[in-house]
């Protein structure tokens, strides 16, 4: 294959080419083998089948709030059930879908392979994980079931302790086990990473997938346990009446927010961090260039995992916090954009003179890069004290987090799930209508949010069902793009599952990408590796590939 | 295909002479899933700092807020019964550490011995709890609708020297006392839900220990289960002196 | 060559220590030290000291916590990993601390 022409895509003989008889799918039938599985790679796919059947219901919530935006008057659902959609719609989107998104999914399936490792170091633990994540879903769907919650995704005592009587409990009790299915994927990570390197795999020579998702996985075992405790003081708050929240009783309902944010601010990398690890792996591939920087790439996850712990108060500006504090974790928020600038700086660096090509995985990372940027660039102007005061609890900061994590974290997302569909399924998606659903998603993103900054800077609140008269163009213009984001992600649902039947053979690297999991047949074998592997050559090392390629030629041809 | 980067040129697998049942397909060594299971119960002990971490801060929070509440309430728990207490969790982590030392020198009968004492001592902890939370029961100082108040604002009487036994509080910062019981209860419930839940494991282990399975080489479940037991005490050797020994001096 | 890589249990690395067996005269060392420890932390809070007697609490606490954590879970024994992932865990709970003390302590300076 020459790096000249228009694609890298390189496929075997589709005449002659099949899927390897012996493989992960096949390794052993019956719906118990999966329920019961210690692979790694199955409880992945268990996992996609789990957040992907979340998300719908979450889009749903979703389409539901953008129709009642519609028109300006409360005219579809009441402002009860309003409060209910956009509460559920975060509930399921943050702890269904996008905390476990990338890691448990992606990052079950590939980071072993990735290391040279037959399996996460606790793979009872990694079931047990999905088993908790599917618990405490059930929990939200019993939830919805009874009659929905209306506290917004936050909890705020002491709304969600004193003044509402939905069902605060279950959902919180979902939230909960949710969490400990989080901790588990992340403590299970970091042992995979520090104990399960195969022979010569150092620190640095670890694709910058893994390196994300350690330091994401970190945050999610500090992070967790304090949003634990909150909920848990929520649910006896309401249960038994104990005083730790209540200020009827001397208690301070800020302390919940300061708990809370202590989870929840990480929790926002927790959600990044693996997605940032997808564009590395994509951009590197689509440009055949070893990821400008890696050393730096590699210690700015790390260092985004440190300092997300030190800036949770910029969502309690406005609550009544200390102003000097405020100052301080003002200052802090500034510093957090550093760590993700070099990301975006180093990227845009390892395109410059690569040979680039356009296939889907590098159109979502293309769109994640500018689309993350504003997301980023917008939560500079919120973590400014003074602009925080206007811009908060309006659509701005709906847009803004909208950008980070749908622009950011669901196109990294799509573009990790092309990007290995291959190795997952041994077969690829189809190329042209992928290609069309990018651009459609971008541009349905586009426009659902981007009319929202200025409805939030005109000062339209959010988590309200009616609006002004006035605010009705931009709003009729976002419900549009948001139909257009919806067919922009139920194009992958139905193509990819298309393709597990109709696609075209893979092959082992349909990429020409130089990871360790493109090495191996794909579907991978149970055993990941025939021999375990050593490996002698850095990350992003293509011309080891070229070299291997040739060898192989030479050998075999 | 080739499936492999490059072929390892001698396998180690033969250098181990005896590898162990319990050594899972994954790890390459026996040394390798000790460690990793020791490294990963450490992970999940940082967790739970964390988790009790929430705790000690709305403690310290509101312990100055409300510093002659806390006092006062405070004075009500029973020292004699926080320390005997606090020695029987001390004996059962002992115990428990004695347990892991059988389980390494691969003494069955000895290591059966040690769980079931680290249990016994155990419940009697969760004993002497039952009695201290009866006895707040019985004078109204579980938080909630009957919380009572008045013994902080008229507090009884010394029969000797006919003054109160205590500093009597305004009735607004009476009100605090519930505060700190609030806090008292999640944490001492708190502690005392995660030695039930050790309670519940150390008869699985010991029931596994007593058909010999951790005394062939294998003793990894009992060492971390042993990390999680000595947690918990350490949650009680901080519990212990800031519920119990806030002020004991009245008076000065 | 290979065995210059092929290092499963990280020997040469520092994420790995031989593993040490902690004998009972140990163990009921430590067991005595506890309950003197416990001893003198009953006894201080009867003796008025004004603002060291939390203070002194808290400061007997920690360190019935090192000798536990140390002796009892055997972390003197443990790889620097170990230690440092112990470490970061307090750390991280400082930084709870300390952080949500800056809001508290200046939202009223004096009256805290």
């Amino acid at each position: 294959m020459s790096a000249t022409s228009s694609t890298i895509v390189n496929l075997p003989d589709q005449r002659t080419a099949t899927l390897p008889k012996k493989n992960y799918i096949n390794a052993e039938d019956g719906i118990l083998s999966w329920l019961l599985t210690a692979d790694h790679k199955r409880i992945g796919i268990l996992y996609l089948i789990t957040i992907t059947f979340f998300f719908l219901i979450g889009g749903i919530f979703a389409g539901l709030i953008r129709l009642e935006l519609l028109t300006p008057q409360p005219d579809l659902v009441a402002s009860d059930t309003y409060n209910k959609l956009f509460t559920l719609h975060g509930i399921v989107m943050i702890f269904l879908f996008l905390v476990p998104s990338v890691p448990a999914t992606l990052g079950n399936f590939l980071i072993p392979i990735m290391i040279g490792a037959k399996d996460l170091a606790f793979p009872k633990i990694n079931l047990l994980s999905w088993y908790l994540a599917v618990i405490g879903g059930s929990f939200t769907l019993a939830t919805m079931v009874l009659g929905g919650v209306d506290t917004g995704w936050t909890f705020t005592t002491p709304l969600s302790t004193h003044y509402l009587n939905t069902h605060v409990v279950t959902a919180g009790l979902g939230v909960f086990i949710l969490g400990f299915s989080s901790i588990f994927t992340g403590l299970n990570i970091i042992v995979t990473v520090h104990r399960l390197r195969a022979p010569g795999m150092t620190w640095f020579r670890m694709p910058l997938f893994v390196w994300a998702h350690y330091a994401a996985s970190i945050m999610m075992v500090l992070g967790t346990p304090v949003l634990a405790i909150a909920i848990t003081l929520v649910a006896l708050e309401r249960t038994l009446h104990i005083g730790v929240f209540d200020p009827a009783l001397g208690g301070d309902p800020l302390l919940f927010q300061h708990l809370f944010w202590f989870y929840s601010h990480p929790a926002v990398y927790i959600m990044i961090l693996p997605g940032f690890g997808v564009i590395s792996e994509v951009i590197s591939t689509f440009s055949r260039k070893r990821v400008f920087g890696y050393t730096a790439v590699a210690f700015s996850s790390v260092a985004i995992a440190v300092f997300g712990f030190l800036v949770w108060e910029h969502h309690m500006f406005i609550m009544g916090v200390s102003n000097y504090s405020a100052l301080v974790f003002s200052l802090l928020t500034m510093l957090v954009a550093v760590p993700s600038a070099i990301k975006i700086f180093n990227w845009s660096f390892t395109l410059q003179k690569g040979s680039i090509t356009f296939e889907t995985p590098m159109m979502y990372a293309l769109a994640f890069i500018g689309l993350f940027t504003i997301g980023g660039l917008t939560g500079i102007f919120l973590g400014s004290l003074g602009m925080d005061v206007h811009l908060t609890e309006t659509y701005f900061i709906v847009a803004h987090f909208h950008y980070v994590m749908v622009g950011g974290m669901l196109m990294a997302y799509l573009a990790g799930l092309h990007f290995w569909w291959p190795k997952m399924t041994g077969r690829m998606y189809p190329e042209a209508v992928s290609k069309l659903s990018a651009v459609v998603s971008f541009i349905g993103f586009n426009l659902t949010f981007m009319p929202q900054f200025i409805l939030g800077y005109l000062g339209m609140p959010r988590r309200y069902h009616a609006y002004p008269a006035e605010f009705q163009v931009l709003n009729v213009l976002s419900t549009a793009g948001a139909t257009v984001l919806g067919v922009g992600f139920l194009m992958p649902a139905i193509y990819l599952v298309w393709s597990l039947k109709y696609g075209k053979i893979a092959g082992n690297n349909p990429w020409q990408a130089t990871g360790l999991e493109w090495q191996i047949q794909s579907p991978p074998l149970t055993e990941n590796f025939v021999e375990s592997p050593v490996i002698d050559y850095e990350a992003y090392d293509y011309e080891w590939l070229a070299h291997k390629t040739e060898q192989e030629v030479t050998t075999v041809g | 295909m080739d499936n492999t980067i490059v072929a390892t040129h001698d396998t180690h697998a033969e250098e181990h002479h005896h590898s162990l049942p319990q050594l899972r397909h994954h790890f390459e060594t026996e040394q390798q899933q000790r460690e990793a299971g020791t490294f990963g119960m450490w992970l999940f002990l940082l967790t739970e700092i964390m988790f009790f971490g929430g705790l000690f801060f709305a403690y310290l929070l509101y312990r100055n807020w409300y510093n002659p509440a806390f006092v006062a309430a405070s004075n009500q728990l029973s020292i004699p019964m926080g320390t005997v207490n606090t020695a029987i969790l001390i004996s059962s982590g002992f115990f428990m550490a004695l347990g892991v030392w059988a389980a390494e020198v691969r003494k069955q009968g000895l290591l059966v011995l040690f769980l079931l004492l680290t249990t016994l001592f155990g419940c009697l902890f969760l004993g002497v709890k039952y009695f201290e939370y009866k006895e707040k029961w019985e004078k109204h100082h579980i938080p909630g609708a009957n919380f009572d108040i008045s013994e902080f604002v008229n507090p009884p009487l010394n029969p000797t020297t006919h003054k109160p036994i205590e500093e009597p509080l305004s009735p607004d910062m009476a009100k605090k006392t519930q505060v700190f019981f609030s806090l008292y209860f999640v944490m001492t419930g708190m502690h005392a839900l995660h030695m039930i839940i050790g309670i519940v494991l150390l008869g699985w282990l010991t029931w596994r220990a007593n058909r010999g399975e951790f005394t062939e080489g294998y003793v990894a479940p009992i060492e971390n289960f042993g990390l999680y037991w000595h947690f918990v005490d350490i949650v009680w050797i901080f519990l212990f002196p800031l519920l119990y020994l806030i002020n004991r001096h009245p008076g000065t | 060559m290979s065995s210059q890589y092929h290092d499963p249990a990280n020997v040469n690395n520092p994420e790995h220590a031989e593993h040490h067996i902690v004998g009972p005269g140990t163990y009921i060392a430590i067991y005595v030290t506890l309950l003197v420890f416990t001893g003198i932390t009953v006894g201080a809070a009867f003796i008025d000291l004004g603002v060291l007697n939390p203070i002194i609490a808290v400061g007997i606490a920690c360190i019935k916590a090192t000798i536990v954590i140390l002796f009892f879970m055997h972390v003197i024994y443990q790889s620097k990993l170990i230690k440092m992932t112990v470490g970061a865990g307090f750390f991280t709970f400082l930084i709870l601390l300390t952080m949500t003390l800056t809001d508290y302590i200046s939202r009223a300076w004096g009256r805290w």
